[in-house]
């Protein structure tokens, strides 16, 4: 019986946390596509709801009553796994992320460990769509995609060792209280740039996303899927960018804490600020689409592999000399 | 001007005057309209859905003529007449398949008594190919329902031709 309460409200917990950041994911598409459209000055979509607010509601239900096409060709098992492993892994990392200083549904000692690896995980989805549906377009989006993808992971945890040796720990709550007085974006911005511009290759965002490269791949991975499969690609990849968001925001924004300690930014909630940044970082994400044109794929790993990595490997060493020399080092 | 250039590409100097540009555009009024609930100005020329015109008694304009049906380059429209007791010839058949219309305007401007002519309206889209086959009945219910507009679009034209 109590065994059965635990479980209860461990669920009641994971829902209270899944249920705002579903609903906050079909808000960013909406939100995607309007500052698109702004940009372009077009009205974007704003007909569904009040500014078009549902418009992704009635995309999903559209979604739902659409045939699911399996190709007969296709490996079916894996064919079905690789949206449902896109999503969970989308998912399943947002139990690291905290909100406040207890708001936190799993509070492990080393979350940003926790979150790389669930977000390297996260090229498995794509790789499987594409393998699984054994068609040329969706097979090169993956082979390009899982390359893309490593390629960055490697700067990505290059980036991250920089911000670890400021901090002296691998739980994120701590990661956010060591930036009490200064973010880390003020003495790390290069870092935080290219933590930013890796973000976007991570999650397949232009001026990176070769993957589904529509003039030359039709819809890379995703061009054999339809219907609710397709939906989850989908709500995986926009999950992805909200957690590639809120990662930055606590990496270099100071997560939950208020911008300055002072009377009028304390009264609101730590939740209500990580969000904010969250948002804040996405308005970029939406405006580097609207500006930028693709890369050429050589462009792209030279990016990655020439620039980024040494760059920010060069950094790492930088940090730890300037801590180590002014006897800063974080000792626990 | 190599240094200034590798400057230019580390600073990301390009990048960031075009994410710059982007703000600006993003707060200036779009140039777009809302579609469904508002329209866009349409010339009193516009070459939309046919109709076939009444005089004000009420009498059909077409005298069965048959130019606009020689003159069709799309060969969409089908007249057949006859000769009615009074004398007057009508049509017993006015028939423009909506699908073959090109909307070239040639019709309109062939005919003689400003009978057939097109319209502003441009919604008139169906679900079924056989709906798009308009028949004469259904011309003069274009004709009758549009008439104010049509009439006042060929007074606002006629000083052009």
């Amino acid at each position: 019986m109590e065994y059965i309460s635990i479980v209860f409200e461990e669920v009641y917990k994971i829902l209270f946390l899944l249920v705002p950041v579903l609903v906050s994911v079909a808000m960013i598409v909406w939100l995607d596509r309007r500052i698109w459209a702004f940009v372009q000055k077009r009205q974007g979509p704003n007909v569904v709801g009040p500014f078009g607010l549902l418009q992704s509601l009635a995309d999903a239900l559209k979604y739902i009553f659409k045939e699911m096409i399996i190709p007969s060709s296709s490996n079916k098992l894996i064919f079905i796994l690789a949206p449902i492993v896109t999503m969970t892994l989308a998912l399943i990392a947002w139990a690291v992320i905290p909100f406040g200083a207890t708001q936190v549904l799993a509070d492990i000692n080393v979350g940003i460990l926790y979150l790389f690896a669930v977000s390297s995980l996260g090229v498995y989805g794509i790789i499987m769509g594409g393998w699984a549906s054994n068609s040329k377009y969706p097979f090169l989006g993956a082979i390009r995609s899982a390359a893309q993808m490593v390629s960055y992971e490697v700067s990505i945890g290059v980036i991250i060792i920089n911000v670890l040796l400021c901090v002296g720990s691998l739980n994120l709550n701590d990661i956010v209280t060591a930036q009490q007085s200064m973010w880390f974006v003020i003495p790390l911005f290069p870092m935080f740039v290219i933590f930013f511009i890796s973000a976007l290759a991570e999650t397949n965002r232009p001026p990176f996303d070769l993957p589904e490269a529509e003039a030359e791949l039709v819809a890379g991975y995703q061009t054999e899927y339809s219907g609710m499969m397709y939906a989850m690609f989908w709500l995986g990849e926009y999950a992805n960018i909200l957690l590639m968001c809120a990662m930055g925001a606590i990496l270099f924004l100071g997560g939950w804490l208020s911008p300055l300690e002072v009377f009028p930014f304390t009264l609101i909630p730590g939740a209500i600020w990580l969000i904010l940044k969250i948002l804040l970082l996405f308005f970029l994400f939406a405006l580097v689409k609207a500006i930028v044109p693709r890369y050429r794929y050589d462009q792209l790993m030279r990016l990655g592999w020439k620039v980024f990595l040494p760059f920010s490997l060069i950094w790492v060493v930088l940090t730890a000399s300037y801590l180590f020399y002014f006897n800063l080092l974080p000792v626990n | 001007m190599k240094i200034s250039r590798l400057f230019k590409t580390i600073l990301m100097i390009d990048f960031l005057g075009g994410l710059l540009i982007a703000l600006k555009e993003f707060f200036k009024p779009k140039k777009t309209i809302n579609y469904p609930f508002e329209k866009g100005k349409i010339s009193p020329r516009f070459r939309g859905e046919h109709a076939l015109r009444r005089y004000p008694n009420g009498e059909e304009r077409c005298i069965a003529c048959k130019l606009c049906e020689a003159v069709c380059p799309a060969q969409a429209i089908t007249i057949e007449s006859t000769q009615r007791e009074d004398g007057s010839r009508k049509t017993t058949r006015y028939d423009i398949d909506m699908m073959k219309c090109i909307y070239c305007g040639l019709c309109e401007e062939s005919c003689p008594v400003d009978a057939i002519v097109q319209g502003p309206n441009f919604e008139f889209s169906t679900e079924t190919r056989e709906e798009l086959y308009y028949t004469k009945k259904k011309l003069l219910d274009n004709g009758d329902r549009w008439e104010n507009i049509l009439d006042a679009n060929i007074r606002a034209d006629s000083s052009h031709r």
